[in-house]
């Protein structure tokens, strides 16, 4: 039962995590019908910035707050130089684009930091645990990482829900072309949108990069989760995006457990052994064939968007 | 336009007589191809091959036994089917008396061939596998580094003199760990309590250390490279486990210490070498090695400069590398100084020699690094050497 707790909190984080990732995957995927496959180096880039901005301020938070501003004109700047010219192109063209910028912001990365991989250091009043369960220590850093994604989930809900700017998303989100029309500034408005996501990615990038090994490779695994969230969620909408991010969190960590007990019971250790990870890998997969088997534009479909 | 004929002839026989000038040259160079892994994620290992190769290059003014090097570097990218086709290259345009390399055992698996076929002297710096240690072992083939099993084994073996009844095994769902965690159980008879195999790319590892510290294992193994070992390493400590030992191997070295940290300290590592292994040439080396490039080697680079050290004594022995049965002869003596103190060859080809149990430590000038603890073999021969018939 412990142990059960212990999962449902990292799921929790791990959704979260993919929540701040997959809001701007998702904004502007839907605003500007846009795919966006950097998205994932931009999380890492956005670590990188937290190690180099920490280190050289000496100071987690600043390094914290200046590596998502340093995300955000990162992203802004590409926008404007390449971006920008490619969503009136086909998907295919901007899936090759993209993977080219994810080829070259890889490479950059370990041009300008080495290869080898490099630590954030938490900072201190974070660095501590509590006891959880029998002899299982659960990190504070990772409460933190917890609550400080539920608050900028907040923050996100509130400003695409509340302000003038979130009207403008969510109406570009169900019909682009009328917002247009209504003489909004198109162009502006992807722009912000795409200096949001960017942001986002970024600041994941540093709350993860104290518990995992800040590397060129981090984001690729995310990205692919994050794409399974936002189609799980329905495209463009940040509703969607937290719902299924906090699904996929909890049926990846969760099921990891269940499957290989359940596979233990069945089979045997060996047996287990074996098809435990495998199917354990593949539930998330299997969650989303069936939600879109059922709702095929998602479980939260933004009004009037393509389906 | 006579004189133009006239310079074009002269030109001629003057770009003629370069020609032979620079073949004859070429004829009095040992080339050497290296070939290693420069991009992705696992870059990081194969930079340290290449640094520990330069430096032993450098030791000896780039020559070998005597003779001017002619180098070739290879990046095999992590890919076999790259790897064969840069390797047949090399070999056709007569650039690979000896290759050294490469990393990963399926990049060598590929290339072993190739190379061989080829005539060429292939001296892998770090990949052991079993195959090439048993019936598939080739006299063109040699291993400077150790075989695969038994890093593993090392920590087996250790758990099993330290008494411990119960212990929970970690690796990479893919073949490398899963013959990890066999090597590890060649040696250990106690009970496996838990025996997880994660995905690659798992950067969480919450779900096993919850089960670990279900579980009260008297130790954990983890077979954990690179990124992922990063992240389990620091996880662990901020799980409160530390009190349990941490075995492993290729998890918590040299390439990943700096990212690690204070985490790792403490935590156990099986290896065939250290950088504090006490011996005049292991001194020479580490000390050349952080001046030249400002970080701690790992066994990546102690391997391949051992190797540069092994060339040279057999390229003088045999008095340059035109006899390759001549200098694989003079390689199987292996009478050199070795950072490792004591290395002998094998009937296989793959080294006889000591392994070690080390523990992380941080040094007082603030960098990590492994220290061997405890010999844990003793000129040990690997379990394959009796099914080798060299031909």
């Amino acid at each position: 039962m412990a142990l059960f707790l212990v999962q449902a909190l990292n799921g929790l984080q791990l959704g979260l995590l993919l929540f701040l990732i997959a809001a701007g995957l998702t904004l502007i995927f839907g605003v500007m019908d846009f795919i966006n496959l950097a998205h994932g180096v931009q999380y890492m880039i956005g670590a990188y910035f937290g190690v180099m901005f920490a280190g050289l301020t000496g100071n987690f938070w600043a390094g914290l707050v200046l590596a998502c501003l340093a995300a955000g004109a990162l992203g802004l700047g590409l926008e404007r130089l390449l971006f920008r010219h490619l969503y009136r192109r086909s998907h295919l063209e901007q899936v090759l684009a993209t993977f080219g910028v994810i080829l070259t912001l890889t490479e950059a990365a370990r041009t300008i930091w080495g290869p080898a991989p490099l630590q954030l250091k938490m900072p201190e009043i974070l660095d501590g645990s509590f006891q959880l369960m029998d002899g299982l220590r659960y990190p504070v850093y990772r409460l933190f990482l917890i609550v400080a994604s539920l608050a900028v989930a907040g923050l996100l809900a509130w400003a695409v829900n509340r302000t003038r700017a979130g009207m403008l998303i969510r109406a570009g989100a169900s019909n682009a072309a009328m917002v247009e029309a209504l003489g909004v500034d198109i162009g502006r408005l992807f722009a912000l949108v795409f200096g949001i996501g960017a942001m986002l990615a970024g600041f994941a990038g540093v709350l993860a990069a104290p518990l995992v090994a800040v590397e060129p490779s981090m984001g690729d695994n995310l990205l692919i989760l994050a794409f399974v969230v936002i189609v799980v969620g329905g495209i463009g909408s940040i509703r969607g995006a937290f719902v299924a991010a906090l699904l996929i969190g909890l049926v990846d960590t969760l099921g990891r457990l269940l499957v290989s007990d359940l596979a233990r019971a069945a089979l045997g250790a060996s047996g287990a052994a074996r098809l435990g990870p495998a199917v354990a890998s593949m539930l998330i997969y299997l969650l989303m064939a069936l939600v879109l088997a059922i709702r095929p534009a998602g479980l939260f479909p933004s009004p009037g968007a393509r389906t | 336009m006579r004189t133009k004929l006239i310079a074009a002839f002269a030109a001629t026989i003057l770009a003629g007589t370069a020609l032979t000038g620079w073949a004859s040259a070429q004829a009095q160079s040992v080339k050497v191809g290296v070939i290693t892994t420069l991009s992705g994620p696992a870059a990081s290992l194969g930079v340290q091959l290449r640094d520990g190769f330069q430096l032993g290059l450098d030791r000896l003014s780039g020559k070998l036994g005597g003779v001017p090097v002619e180098l070739s570097l290879i990046d095999d990218e992590l890919k076999p089917d790259l790897a064969v086709t840069r390797i047949q290259a090399l070999v056709g345009s007569g650039k690979g008396d000896v290759i050294v390399g490469p990393i990963f055992s399926n990049v060598l698996a590929a290339i072993v061939k190739p190379a061989t076929d080829a005539g060429s002297i292939l001296i892998s710096t770090n990949a052991g596998p079993s195959t090439l240690a048993g019936r598939g072992c080739n006299k063109n083939f040699f291993v400077t580094s150790y075989q695969n099993d038994l890093p593993h084994a090392v920590s087996g073996q250790f758990a099993q003199d330290s008494g411990y009844k119960r212990i929970f095994l970690l690796a990479p769902n893919y073949q490398a760990g899963k013959d990890a965690l066999a090597g590890v159980k060649s040696k250990f008879k106690g009970e496996i309590v838990g025996e997880e195999y994660v995905p690659l790319t798992q950067m969480d590892h919450q779900a096993e250390l919850a089960k670990i510290a279900a579980a009260k294992p008297d130790a954990v193994y983890a077979f954990m490279p690179g990124g992922i070992g990063v992240a389990l390493v620091k996880q662990y400590r901020q799980a409160g486990l530390a009190n349990i030992p941490f075995l492993s191997a290729f998890t918590v070295d040299e390439s990943v210490l700096p990212a690690e940290g204070d985490a790792a300290v403490g935590f156990y590592n099986g290896s065939a070498w250290a950088p504090n292994l006490d011996n005049p040439a292991n001194k020479e080396f580490v000390a050349a090695f952080e001046a030249k490039y400002g970080y701690v080697p790992a066994s990546y680079a102690a391997h391949a400069y051992d190797t540069v050290t092994l060339l040279d004594a057999a390229i003088k022995k045999a008095g340059g590398t035109g006899d390759k049965a001549k200098l694989i002869a003079a390689l199987e003596t292996a009478d050199f100084a070795s950072v490792k103190g004591s290395f002998k060859f094998g009937v296989n080809h793959f080294p006889v020699q000591d392994y070690y149990l080390t523990q992380v430590a941080k040094r007082a000038d603030g960098k990590y690094q492994t220290e061997a603890r405890k010999k844990v073999f003793t000129a040990d021969v690997d379990p394959y050497a009796a099914e080798c018939r060299m031909k």
